[in-house]
């Protein structure tokens, strides 16, 4: 009877058509919307994954990765001191405007690495080598630097010059780095340099990387460090949910998707459901007469789930395909994000199946309420 | 003595209703359907329910086979009380005894006719093969065994109700039950259809019920129960009914 069940359902093409429409498209809606979603709430932690280390030591109001609120370079040394701690070195993060030989402006991400040891240095060179970040007046450039400044006419290579806060900077280097929330390209430099290239402030110092000793856990680390006064620490996995769980908290980003993917939701029910209802309507007589031939209640119901199981695996193999098409055309654009880890997919499968099974058991009830005697009439 | 004769004559007997009642609706707008119907179907008969539209002969046909409740009196299906029976035993029972073939011939448009037929063996649980192997010869008894690949669409509507004769027949049912089954034929196919019934589908073991006020077909019933406001009127044997319907 599952055989007949299906051909069934097949024979309806207009029917077929329309709830295998109806789920793709919530599939669809919902997967590219979470994944660009979660791509967003990536980006804002690029900083975090351009730039490994076991614990980030920054100034005890920072709440996240995007926010600097600078400390005095003495703080450096007052967590070198500590007993958990192998060692510590400087970061400098800030925006700033580079000046490029048009006259033209653009932002960039100053990352400014300790000198000695070149500590958070870009995972990827894309040309020329990381160590000649100690020549003068280097940086380094990644690949969304290149695009922005191409946009702009200007084709970055080693060799090219422009100018941060009037003084040279010259490439050395392209690295490859994770995009970042706000867009601006990473740009690679020596801490003593970036220092240079920033306006004076009396506390420029934006975050301390720390190593704990062997044998020492991270968590060990932050725990010393919150004891002095001013500082707090974050083990990096720690800083990153806490800076994704400050966007989810402090902008509509979420409401935004959410209300996207709640609308997917409701649009696939509206849609599914009645086509379904409509489905199991227009096939009550026969259902009825199967009824009367001595269907049982659970062989109905197995016919019936197993229609509505076939339109959700397919609307959903079909949806979250188109998003993963989607996914890896808007990955080689480089924008906007997306990020398609394995428990959207499972979620976007867990709603679709939610809406069959509903649309499913409301069609059932009918058939249940259906007496067989109106056969007859 | 009475009694032992009722018992008798009860093992002879497919059905007896006994005192049947059925009312539709509550209240002011209650309308009784059934008002109190007895009748004894016989094993190996073809019987006709007749009577003018609203009579209750649907109605009785479909407390009969077990598919309506009924408010009051008793009917015993080949020895089984009706009543005294759960809701999903009825439909077993149904589903093994019983065979129908309806007014719409209620064939699914996206099944084949050899699908069409198989049903009540799928439904109880027999291998698809064998199924569609007892359903083709059920086809090609009917005279339709080339057609068994052929979708209802494709079918006119007397190989459309030769179908629907196997389906009701396929799984050896003791009661065969025919809701106006030459309603949505023309003459020639519905003489056609009650001749086929009545050489493939009467039996000893089995009895055949057909509703129907189509007067050109009476000619094949051994007894015609007529029906009238909800009771049986009357019933005529074969001989008694010759001169007075046909």
């Amino acid at each position: 009877m599952l055989r007949l069940a299906l051909k069934l359902l097949y024979g309806d093409r207009a029917k077929y058509a329309m709830l295998v429409g109806g789920l793709t498209f919530c599939a669809l809606l919902m997967t590219q919307q979470i994944s660009v979603f979660f791509g967003l709430m990536r980006w804002t932690t690029a900083t975090l994954r351009n730039i490994p280390a076991a614990v980030w030591v920054a100034d005890v109001k920072v709440e996240q990765v995007n926010e600097v609120v600078a400390m005095r370079e003495i703080e450096v040394d007052r967590v070198k001191s500590l007993p958990s701690v192998a060692w510590a070195v400087p970061l400098y993060w800030g925006i700033i405007n580079a000046r490029l030989p048009d006259g033209s402006f653009q932002s960039v991400q100053l990352t400014g690495l300790d000198t000695a040891t070149l500590v958070g240095r870009p995972g990827k060179m894309l040309a020329g080598r990381i160590e000649d970040l100690r020549l003068p007046n280097a940086v380094i450039v990644d690949q969304v630097g290149v695009k922005k400044f191409l946009a702009k006419g200007i084709q970055l290579k080693i060799g090219s010059v422009f100018e941060i806060n009037d003084k040279e900077a010259r490439v050395v280097g392209l690295c490859e780095s994770a995009q970042s929330f706000l867009g601006q390209p990473y740009v690679f430099t020596t801490y003593d340099r970036a220092l240079e290239y920033v306006p004076f402030q009396r506390k420029r110092l934006s975050f301390i990387l720390v190593e704990p000793k062997p044998g020492v856990s991270a968590q060990a680390v932050v725990d010393e460090v919150r004891a002095i006064p001013g500082l707090t620490a974050y083990v990096s996995d720690d800083f990153i949910r806490r800076t994704m769980d400050w966007y989810i908290k402090n902008t509509g980003i979420p409401f935004s998707f959410g209300s996207v993917v709640f609308l997917g939701i409701v649009v696939g029910i509206a849609i599914a459901g009645q086509t379904f209802y409509l489905f199991i309507h227009e096939n009550l007589r026969f259902m009825a007469a199967l009824k009367a031939m001595g269907a049982k209640t659970r062989t109905l119901a197995s016919m019936v789930f197993l229609q509505a199981l076939v339109v959700g695996l397919v609307g959903y193999g079909l949806g979250v395909g188109a998003a993963a098409l989607f996914g890896f055309g808007v990955l080689k654009a480089g924008q906007p994000p997306f990020y398609l880890p394995w428990e959207v997919l499972v979620f976007t499968g867990v709603v679709i199946l939610f809406i069959c099974g509903l649309s499913a058991t409301v069609g059932l009830l009918k058939i249940i309420r259906t007496e067989p005697a109106t056969v007859f009439k | 003595m009475s009694e032992k004769i009722l018992s008798v004559a009860s093992e002879d007997l497919a059905i007896e209703a006994r005192g049947v009642t059925k009312t539709f609706g509550r209240g002011d707008s209650a309308v009784a359907a059934l008002k109190g119907v007895d009748l004894n179907l016989r094993f190996g008969e073809l019987t006709m329910i007749v009577g003018p539209s609203g009579c209750g002969k649907t109605t009785f046909l479909s407390v009969l086979c077990g598919t309506l409740k009924f408010d009051g009196g008793s009917v015993r299906l080949f020895g089984e009380d009706l009543r005294k029976m759960r809701p999903a035993a009825v439909t077993a029972f149904r589903g093994k005894n019983v065979g129908f073939i309806f007014q719409q011939f209620n064939l699914v448009p996206t099944w084949t006719a050899l699908e069409n037929a198989s049903v009540p063996l799928l439904l109880a649980g027999v291998g698809r093969r064998s199924a569609e192997v007892a359903a083709q010869r059920l086809l090609e008894e009917v005279g339709i065994g080339e057609k068994s690949k052929a979708y209802p669409s494709q079918l006119s509507g007397g190989q459309q109700q030769r179908v629907a004769i196997a389906r009701a027949l396929v799984h050896e049912p003791r009661l065969v039950i025919c809701d106006e089954p030459t309603a949505s034929l023309d003459a020639a196919s519905g003489y056609h259809v009650l001749e086929l019934l009545q050489s493939i589908a009467c039996r000893p073991d089995r009895c055949v019920i057909v509703v129907t006020h189509d007067s050109r077909i009476f000619s094949f019933a051994d007894r015609i129960a007529e029906m009238e406001d909800g009771v049986v009127k009357g019933v005529s044997e074969r001989g008694q009914f010759h001169a007075q319907y046909v």
